[in-house]
């Protein structure tokens, strides 16, 4: 009896200055078998469709669970994370690429250090006075913990600047994942104290003006984050906080 | 005299608690990880963190969650630290909510609580179902805050091969890999803080994410640090079995009113639906009517292993049992679990709001971890261990929703107590031992790279998660742990004919992961050995052959050394800490 197969398309590249190539693989179907356990399959045997000897692919990856945001990749030409996604529901040959908005490493890593720079350009955290014991923290009834714990489940996966146009080069856009943790937390009681710090940040060239309204950040998010909410609320915000400062002189 | 330089190894819960002590300090940080640290493995924790705050009206007190652990870790932790950690909870609860953790509220406003296994009391605070991520990125973000003043310096990308120590045996500093340009290179510390999380990878599949090799662990482990309770590993009662990993589901699935069950009837066909009430057996709540469904992890482990192996009742014979939400409505599921459920949803393909969840154990934490002093420093001076990677607080079997309290009171312990370490720390003589350190470092490397032989990394490492999940995990028998070492030491052999299918050096994974097996292989020989001394039973550590716990032998926490000979570690036994709390029988089939 003819076992089952699984075809893959995978684009390599050795390094950033090395050409990209494309390899195939055809691995035993298993059932439940997905994007990261294919790869893990390649791993132990590294053998192309053609019977060459190869290179286990680089790619990131870590919890498996979809929480860590590490292995976000082109699937198919859609920007996604490869521990969710099942061979059975993808058409074959599953072709893999890194994302392509982001400096290359290898194979299917890239670098998106990126974002953790943005987040820092718009003061992403709560200045907490200290770590000793203060008491409580400030109230939050269950309707605002609603609003924000969607806001929170942002894993930094970057799907959202890999599908946006207006994330490139030319435009610096900082991309909806940063604009979304600016609105969480402006939100937040005590977070609230550098809203005008964040919103300034957001005010100037690579700011939130470059959002197209292209909408294809909310489709791509696999937390299902409401980033176009966010990104008009934190619009309005930053507009007037730019006439504030306008009439502060 | 220059500001102590700490070097913190693991960007998880443990490793960020303890970089904001020191940075609050006013000290300096360099912060080792592989991921990016808010990537770590803290954020698959789910269910919540536990304290005491009696916000429910029901009388609990520190002194409460104090018993519940120790009892629940059947008196094998020392009490001291355990005492320290409840009694310190509410106020890290309190700490973590002015940071803005989104945790969950009532309608007052005030922090929710909902009830874990191996407690009678609401204590668990949580963020939906995913506490850790929630719990991770309030740390990640002080800790990005102190990055932005300078006073801390990541390396993310880097991982961590050695500590290097002086003349004098203390610690000088590390060595680490980068990972993407391959250099090794060392980087000099007054002390360093290991806080490198869990050891799953040596289990083959797990719940543990990808870094969680022990790799960190064992090596400081092989440079003279001992290494306490391996044995004791956690193995979780429900778990989504999966091609690439063990996927858990979450302890508050039972919280929230998560029912256990099997047909009656061996192999019964018909729909979920029809089979009535009565024709379900729900084993937990008949076998523990006190704790029902919400018996401590080791206790539901192997009743589940009992009624699928023993009773031959597993669903359509496969090694699955049922674990039931649909009697709840599907609001209060989405506003109190909708991660979880979102998990199982998106990895199985069935809504757990309709159809009951198909779960098995799997192999999930280990309890065991360097030996630390109640100040969380190692045997070897100025090596420290906080959370996961060291053994401290669990005992003999850890209570859910212990394990984020854990990590991030023995960060905040660990890190003044390097800063204080390193301020009467003496200047080094000589480069301190980082030459030499170095040089074997790179003789390793070298080696491994042009290594001849026929062995894949990855196909002997299936073979060591195979054995040790076989032998060393719910059931253990002395012969099946002796056959594990056989095979262990077998596959020693074998990774000396190690043949990497990748040579270059950029971003080489195959190099990294076979420098990782190398370390697993030899921590996993602490797990089945250990496991082959302890002849009793204790928490999660079973033996059919010993079924009783022994005080007077085994009231003892276990230490391995490392010897470099074949005949394996050299074991050696402490006195436990119990002081407070008088060792009494444990069992959960009434109130304790």
């Amino acid at each position: 009896m003819a076992t089952k197969t699984v075809a893959f398309e995978i684009k390599r590249q050795a390094n950033p200055d090395a050409p990209a190539v494309w390899e195939k693989f055809e691995l035993e179907w298993r059932p439940g078998m997905n994007v990261v356990s294919a790869m893990m399959e390649i791993a132990a045997n590294p053998v192309t469709a053609d019977g060459r000897q190869t290179t286990p692919v680089t790619y990131d990856s870590n919890c498996l669970e979809e929480i860590c945001g590490s292995c976000a990749m082109r699937i198919n030409g859609k920007a996604r994370m490869a521990c969710s996604a099942l061979i059975d529901n993808l058409e074959q040959p599953i072709r893999l690429e890194p994302l392509s908005k982001f400096p290359l490493v290898r194979d299917l890593q890239v670098d998106r250090s990126v974002l953790f720079e943005n987040l820092k350009a718009v003061k992403a955290w709560v200045p907490v006075d200290g770590t000793y014991d203060l008491g409580s923290g400030p109230r939050v009834f269950p309707q605002q913990q609603e609003v924000n714990y969607p806001l929170s489940n942002c894993i930094s996966c970057t799907c959202c600047m890999e599908v946006c146009p207006q994330f490139n080069e030319e435009t610096g856009f900082v991309g909806a994942a940063t604009i979304a943790q600016v609105k969480l937390f402006n939100n937040h009681p005590t977070g609230a104290v550098l809203k005008e710090e964040r919103l300034r940040a957001l005010a100037g060239d690579g700011g939130i003006q470059e959002c197209g309204f292209a909408q294809n950040c909310v489709e791509a998010c696999p937390k299902q984050i409401p980033l176009t909410k966010a990104i008009s609320d934190v619009g309005r915000d930053v507009l007037v906080q730019k006439a504030k400062d306008w009439l502060r002189g | 005299m220059a500001a102590p330089r700490i070097i913190v190894v693991g960007g998880g819960l443990a490793g960020l608690a303890a970089v904001i002590k020191i940075a609050e300090a006013g000290g300096t940080v360099d912060l080792f990880s592989i991921v990016p640290v808010k990537r770590s493995h803290s954020v698959c924790a789910q269910g919540g963190i536990n304290a005491a705050k009696n916000l429910k009206g029901e009388g609990d007190t520190t002194d409460k969650h104090f018993d519940d652990t120790i009892y629940g870790g059947d008196f094998l932790a020392n009490q001291t630290p355990v005492k320290a950690m409840c009694e310190a909870a509410p106020a890290i609860i309190d700490l973590l909510d002015r940071m803005g953790v989104p945790f969950n509220r009532t309608p007052e406003g005030l922090l929710d609580f909902r009830r874990f296994g191996g407690t009678l009391y609401n204590r668990t605070a949580f963020a939906g179902a995913t506490t850790g991520q929630q719990l991770l990125y309030a740390l990640d973000e002080q800790v990005r805050r102190y990055e932005a003043e300078g006073r801390v310096k990541k390396y993310e990308g880097w991982e961590f091969l050695s500590a290097v120590l002086d003349s004098k045996g203390q610690a000088r500093g590390i060595t680490a890999l980068d990972l993407r340009t391959m250099e090794l290179k060392s980087f000099a510390a007054d002390a360093i803080i290991l806080a490198t999380g869990g050891i799953g990878a040596i289990f083959g599949k797990s719940t543990n994410s990808v870094v969680c090799t022990g790799s960190a662990q064992s090596a400081i482990f092989q440079q003279g640090a001992y290494y306490a309770n391996g044995e004791l590993i956690q193995v979780h009662p429900t778990t989504i079995p999966g091609e690439d990993k063990l996927r858990l589901m979450s302890e508050s699935a039972r919280g929230e009113g998560g029912r256990v069950w099997v047909p009656r009837k061996p192999g019964d066909k018909r729909p979920i639906k029809q089979i009535p009430e009565a024709e379900r057996f729900y084993f937990l709540e008949e076998w523990y009517p006190k704790y029902g469904n919400l018996v401590p992890r080791d206790v539901a482990t192997r009743a589940i292993h009992k009624v699928v192996y023993e009773e031959g009742l597993g669903i359509d014979g496969q090694p699955m049992v049922y674990l039931d939400l649909t009697h709840i409505d599907r609001e209060t599921l989405n506003r109190k679990l909708e991660g979880i459920l979102e998990i199982y949803e998106k990895f199985v393909g069935d809504d757990p709001r309709d159809v009951p969840m198909k779960i098995f154990p799997g192999m999930h934490y280990t309890m065991g971890g360097l030996w630390v002093d109640f100040n969380q420093m190692t045997n070897i001076p100025g090596v420290f261990a906080a959370g996961e990677c060291e053994y401290q607080y669990h005992g003999a079997n850890r209570l859910g929703a212990n394990s984020l309290l854990s990590c991030i009171f023995a960060g905040f312990h660990s890190g003044p107590n390097a800063l204080e370490y390193a301020k009467n720390l003496p200047a080094a003589e000589g480069d301190g031992g980082h030459g030499a350190e170095l040089a074997r470092q790179a003789e390793l490397n070298g080696k491994l790279l042009k290594n001849e032989g026929t062995e894949n990394p990855f196909r002997l490492w299936r073979e060591l998660g195979q054995t040790m999940t076989e032998h060393a995990t719910v059931i253990r028998y002395n012969k099946g742990l002796k056959l594990a070492d056989e095979k262990i030491v077998e596959l020693l052999e074998r990774y000396k004919k190690v043949n990497l299918s990748d040579r270059s050096q950029w971003a080489n994974t195959s190099f990294a992961f076979a420098r990782q097996l190398k370390n697993m292989l030899e921590l996993s020989r602490t797990v089945a050995l250990g496991a082959l001394l302890r002849d009793e039973s204790r928490g999660a550590h079973y033996k059919p052959d010993f079924p009783e716990r022994n005080d007077e032998k085994f009231l003892k926490t276990t230490k391995a050394s490392f010897t470099g000979d074949i005949a394996g570690p050299r074991f050696e036994y402490e006195e436990v800490d119990t002081q407070y709390i008088k060792p009494r029988p444990r069992s959960y089939g009434a109130a304790k």
